[in-house]
C-alpha cells in the first residue's frame, strides 16, 4: 500500500506544475501525521491571479499559502456545498422541495473563500441563493435540508424556506433584491458601536448591483466608516439579464466610486481568501468600507424554474464546468503538490455523499411542523396572544 | 384654540397644577407638558436607561429635531447615539433594521410617516416578518417613529395617514398615542418592547399641553402597548377614536352633553394589536357605535372596528348600524377651506352622533 501510494505521489509530483505552482520545500520528505499515507506536503504556495483594483494602493499578495488541513477542510466544504446543491436539485424535481429554490453549485470557492478571510465571530448577510453561506455560518446540511422540504427539524423550523435561513451571526437568506446590503450595513453600525473589532460581510448580485438603496448604503458606510465588506457576486446573470444588458458600467467593483474596491477570480478559493483577508484588514483597521466583486458562475438557472440555457448557451455553461469549477481546480493543485492522495479525496467524497444521504433521508421523513406552531414567533418576548384564525370563531394561540 | 377647549375638556382645574411645591400638606404635583416635552423626556430617559438605545434620522442631531422633538439630545448624547442621516429613507431605515438585528436598540425617525413609504418594504419585510421567518431566532427591537396624517396646509403627499397601512401587517405594533403622558408612556414602552413598534406622532398635537400628573413624570412610567384608555364616561354612544381626533370626540361630547347626549370616549392609544374588548364593553353598556379617525376609509382603522364588532359579542348589543366617521376620500387639498372639509370637524361627530341615535 505505502509503496504504491509513494510512486503514485511520485508520479504526481513529476507532473507539470498547474497555473505555476511551486513547491516549497520545508521538510517536504517529513511525514506529518501518524497515518499510514505516504508523506504528504504540509503546505504549498500558489500563484494567484491579480487583482484589479480601484483606490487602492495595493492589491492582496500574488501568492498564497495553503495548508494540507486547510486544503482538506476547503475541499470538504466546497464538496458538500455542491453535493448538497445537487441534492436539493432531485428532491424539487420531485416536488419534495416547493416554492423558490436558488441553487449555488459552481460558485462554492466564495462562500468558502471568503468565510475562511474572516472570523465566525464576524457577520454576513446575503441575498436568497444562500444554502452554501447558511453551511459555513455554522448551520448543518440536515437542518438546511429540512428547512428545503419544510420539516419542523428544519432551521427555521420550516416557516422560513430556502431564503430564510438563520444561525448566529448569519442574517440570512434575503428575498428582496438588494434590502440586505442596507441591513448589512446596520449590522456593522452595530460592530462599531458595540466596540467589538467584528465587521460585517454584505452580499449581493450583480442583478441587486443597480439597486438605489445600495448607493444609498455606500454613501452612509464610507460617510460613517462602517465596518463592512460589500461583495457582489458576479455570476453574470441577473436572473435571465446579462450584465451587459442590465448595467451601464459592469466594473462592479468601482461602482463604490468613493469606495476602494478590488475584482478577484471568484472561483478560485485561495483568491477569494486572500483577497478577503485584505477587505478585513481595511474594515478592522477603521478606514471603513471595501468592496470586493468576485467574478463566478452559476451552473444551474436562476432557480428551479429557470433551465438557465434560454440566455446562455450550454456550450458556456460546459466550459465554465471544464476549465474553471472550483472543486477541480482545488483538487488539482492538492494532488499535484502532493498535498493528499486520489484515495483521501475520494473517501471524503464518500464521507460527503453519505452526510447528503443522511440529511436527504431526514429532511425527507421528519414530519411537517405541528399546526400548534402556525401562529407562534409573532412577536419576542410576549405574553401569549390569540389570533385570528381563517374565520370569526377560529382563534388561535400565539407564543413568543 | 383647540388645544385650550382641548385642555379644558380634560376636566381638571388648570389653576390648581400646583407648578411650585411650597407645603407638604399639597396634593402631587402636576405640571403642564406639551406632547413634544413629553416624547423628548420619553427619548432621553430611555437613552439614559440602556446605551443600546440610538436615534437615527434627518435632521435629529444638529438641527434639533425636524419638529424638534429631539431637542438637546445631541448636545447630551453626541454622535454616536443621536445620528443625522442623509435623505435617504430606504437606506437608513434598513441600517436601522441591521442594527437591530445585531444587538441594538434603534429609534428610527421618519420626517413625516409619507417618506416612509420610500423604506417601506425595510419595515415590513426586513422588520415585521423576520422574528417569524426565523422560527424565533431573530428579534428585531426597532421603534419607527415620526408625524403621520393630516397636517396644516402642507397638500396631499404630506398629509397620509398610514395607521391603515401599517396596522395591516402581522408582526408590527402599531402605536398612536393622544396626550401628552400617553406619548411619553406609549414611546418608552415601544422603545423597550422587543419588536417593532410603529409610533405614529401628529405633528398638530406636537405644541398642545397637557396635565401630567406625578406618575406620569416618573423615569419608570410605561404605559402599556395594547390598552385603550377610556377618556370620558358615557351611557349613550360609544365614540372610538386615536390621535389628534380623540381631541374632537372630547369636544363634540361636551357640546353634546348640554344637550342631555353622554358619550363614552374610547381613547384606543394602540392600533395594534387593537383592544376590541375595551370597545366591547363600552358598546355593550352604549349600544351604539361611531368610530372618527383622519385617514380615508376604504379599508381603515373605523373598517377593521366595525367588522371585529360584527364577529363578535357585542353585534347583538347594536341598537343601530355602527358608523365610521373619517377623512373625505380624496387627496388632501391645499386651501384652507378645502382643507378643513376634508377632515372630520367637530360638527360631523355630533352629527353623526345624532343621526344614529336618530335625534
Amino acid at each position: 500500500m505505502r509503496k504504491m501510494l509513494t510512486i503514485i505521489s511520485n508520479i504526481l509530483r513529476g507532473s507539470a506544475s498547474r497555473n505555476g505552482a511551486e513547491l516549497v520545500s520545508e521538510g517536504a520528505r517529513v511525514v506529518v501525521s501518524a497515518r499510514t499515507y505516504a508523506d504528504f506536503t504540509p503546505q504549498a504556495t500558489f500563484d494567484i491571479k491579480k487583482c484589479d483594483l480601484h483606490k487602492l494602493e495595493e492589491g492582496p499578495p500574488l501568492q498564497a499559502v495553503l495548508s494540507r488541513e486547510e486544503g482538506l477542510q476547503y475541499y470538504r466544504t466546497m464538496q458538500t456545498m455542491r453535493r448538497m446543491e445537487l441534492k436539493a436539485d432531485q428532491l424539487y424535481k420531485q416536488k419534495i422541495i416547493r416554492g423558490f429554490c436558488h441553487l449555488y453549485d459552481g460558485q462554492e470557492a466564495c462562500a468558502v473563500g471568503i468565510e475562511a478571510g474572516i472570523n465566525l465571530s464576524d457577520h454576513l448577510i446575503t441575498a436568497y441563493r444562500a444554502h452554501g453561506y447558511t453551511l459555513t455560518r455554522g448551520g448543518t446540511v440536515r437542518e438546511i435540508m429540512a428547512e428545503l422540504t419544510g420539516r419542523r427539524g428544519g432551521i427555521a423550523k420550516g416557516k422560513g424556506g430556502s431564503m430564510h435561513m438563520y444561525t448566529k451571526h448569519f442574517y440570512g437568506g434575503n428575498g428582496i433584491v438588494g434590502a440586505q446590503v442596507p441591513l448589512g450595513a446596520g449590522v456593522a453600525l452595530a460592530c462599531k458601536y458595540l466596540g467589538k473589532n467584528e465587521l460585517c460581510v454584505c452580499l449581493y448580485g450583480d442583478g441587486a448591483a443597480n439597486q438605489g438603496q445600495i448607493f444609498e448604503t455606500y454613501n452612509m458606510a464610507s460617510l460613517w466608516k462602517l465596518p463592512c465588506i460589500f461583495i457582489c457576486e458576479n455570476n453574470k446573470y441577473g436572473m435571465g439579464t446579462s450584465v451587459e444588458r442590465a448595467a451601464a458600467s459592469t466594473d462592479y467593483y468601482k461602482r463604490g466610486d468613493f469606495i476602494p474596491g478590488l475584482r478577484v477570480d471568484g472561483m478560485d478559493v485561495l483568491c477569494v481568501r486572500e483577497a478577503t483577508k485584505l477587505a478585513a484588514e481595511h474594515c478592522r483597521s477603521g478606514k471603513g468600507p471595501i468592496l470586493m466583486e468576485l467574478q463566478t458562475y452559476r451552473y444551474h438557472g436562476h432557480s428551479m424554474s429557470d433551465p438557465g440555457v434560454s440566455y446562455r448557451t450550454r456550450d458556456e455553461i460546459q466550459e465554465v464546468r471544464s476549465k474553471s469549477d472550483p472543486i477541480s481546480m482545488l483538487k488539482d493543485r492538492m494532488l499535484s503538490n502532493n498535498m493528499a492522495s486520489v484515495e483521501e479525496l475520494k473517501e471524503i467524497d464518500v464521507e460527503v455523499r453519505k452526510e447528503i444521504e443522511d440529511a436527504a433521508q431526514f429532511a425527507t421523513t421528519d414530519p411537517e411542523p405541528p399546526l400548534d406552531d402556525l401562529c407562534n414567533h409573532i412577536f419576542y418576548n410576549d405574553p401569549p396572544m390569540e389570533v385570528r384564525g381563517t374565520n370569526p370563531w377560529t382563534k388561535l394561540k400565539s407564543v413568543s | 384654540m383647540a388645544s385650550l377647549r382641548c385642555f379644558l375638556r380634560s376636566g381638571k382645574n388648570a389653576v390648581s397644577a400646583g407648578l411650585r411645591r411650597e407645603f407638604h400638606r399639597t396634593p402631587p404635583a402636576a405640571v403642564q407638558v406639551t406632547v413634544r416635552d413629553a416624547l423628548n423626556q420619553a427619548m432621553d430617559e430611555e437613552l439614559e436607561r440602556d446605551e443600546r438605545v440610538f436615534l437615527l434620522g434627518e435632521e435629529v442631531a444638529q438641527y434639533d429635531g425636524a419638529y424638534k422633538i429631539s431637542r438637546g439630545l445631541w448636545k447630551k448624547y453626541g454622535d454616536k447615539r443621536i445620528i443625522d442621516t442623509p435623505i435617504t429613507e430606504m437606506g437608513f431605515a434598513g441600517i436601522a433594521v441591521g442594527a437591530a438585528m445585531a444587538g441594538l436598540r434603534p429609534i428610527c425617525e421618519f420626517m413625516t410617516f409619507n417618506f416612509s413609504m420610500q423604506a417601506i418594504d425595510q419595515v415590513i419585510n426586513s422588520a415585521a416578518k423576520t422574528y417569524y421567518m426565523s422560527a424565533g431566532l431573530q428579534p428585531i427591537p426597532i421603534v419607527f417613529r415620526g408625524p403621520n396624517g393630516a397636517s396644516a396646509g402642507v397638500a396631499a403627499q404630506h398629509s397620509q395617514c398610514f395607521a391603515a397601512w401599517y396596522s395591516h401587517c402581522p408582526g408590527l405594533k402599531v402605536v398612536s398615542p393622544w396626550s401628552a403622558e400617553d406619548s411619553k408612556g406609549l414611546l418608552k414602552s415601544a422603545i423597550r418592547d422587543d419588536n417593532p413598534v410603529v409610533f405614529l406622532e401628529n405633528e398638530l398635537m406636537y405644541g398642545v399641553p397637557f396635565e401630567m400628573s406625578e406618575e406620569a413624570q416618573s423615569k419608570d412610567f410605561i404605559i402599556p402597548i395594547g390598552k385603550a384608555k377610556l377618556e370620558r364616561q358615557g351611557n349613550h354612544v360609544t365614540l372610538v377614536s386615536h390621535s389628534r381626533m380623540v381631541s374632537l370626540c372630547l369636544d363634540a361630547a361636551a357640546v353634546l352633553a348640554k344637550e342631555g347626549i353622554e358619550c363614552e370616549v374610547i381613547n384606543m392609544r394602540t392600533i395594534r394589536p387593537l383592544d376590541a374588548e375595551a370597545i366591547e364593553t363600552s358598546i355593550m353598556k352604549t349600544n351604539h357605535l361611531i368610530t372618527v379617525e383622519g385617514g380615508w376609509p376604504q379599508f381603515g382603522v373605523g373598517a377593521e372596528i366595525l367588522a371585529r364588532i360584527m364577529e363578535g359579542p357585542a353585534f347583538n348589543y347594536l341598537d343601530a348600524p355602527a358608523v365610521r366617521v373619517t377623512g373625505v376620500d380624496i387627496p388632501m387639498p391645499y386651501a384652507k377651506i378645502l382643507e378643513d372639509n376634508s377632515i372630520p370637524q367637530i360638527k360631523d361627530i355630533i352629527f353623526s352622533v345624532k343621526k344614529t341615535l336618530n335625534v
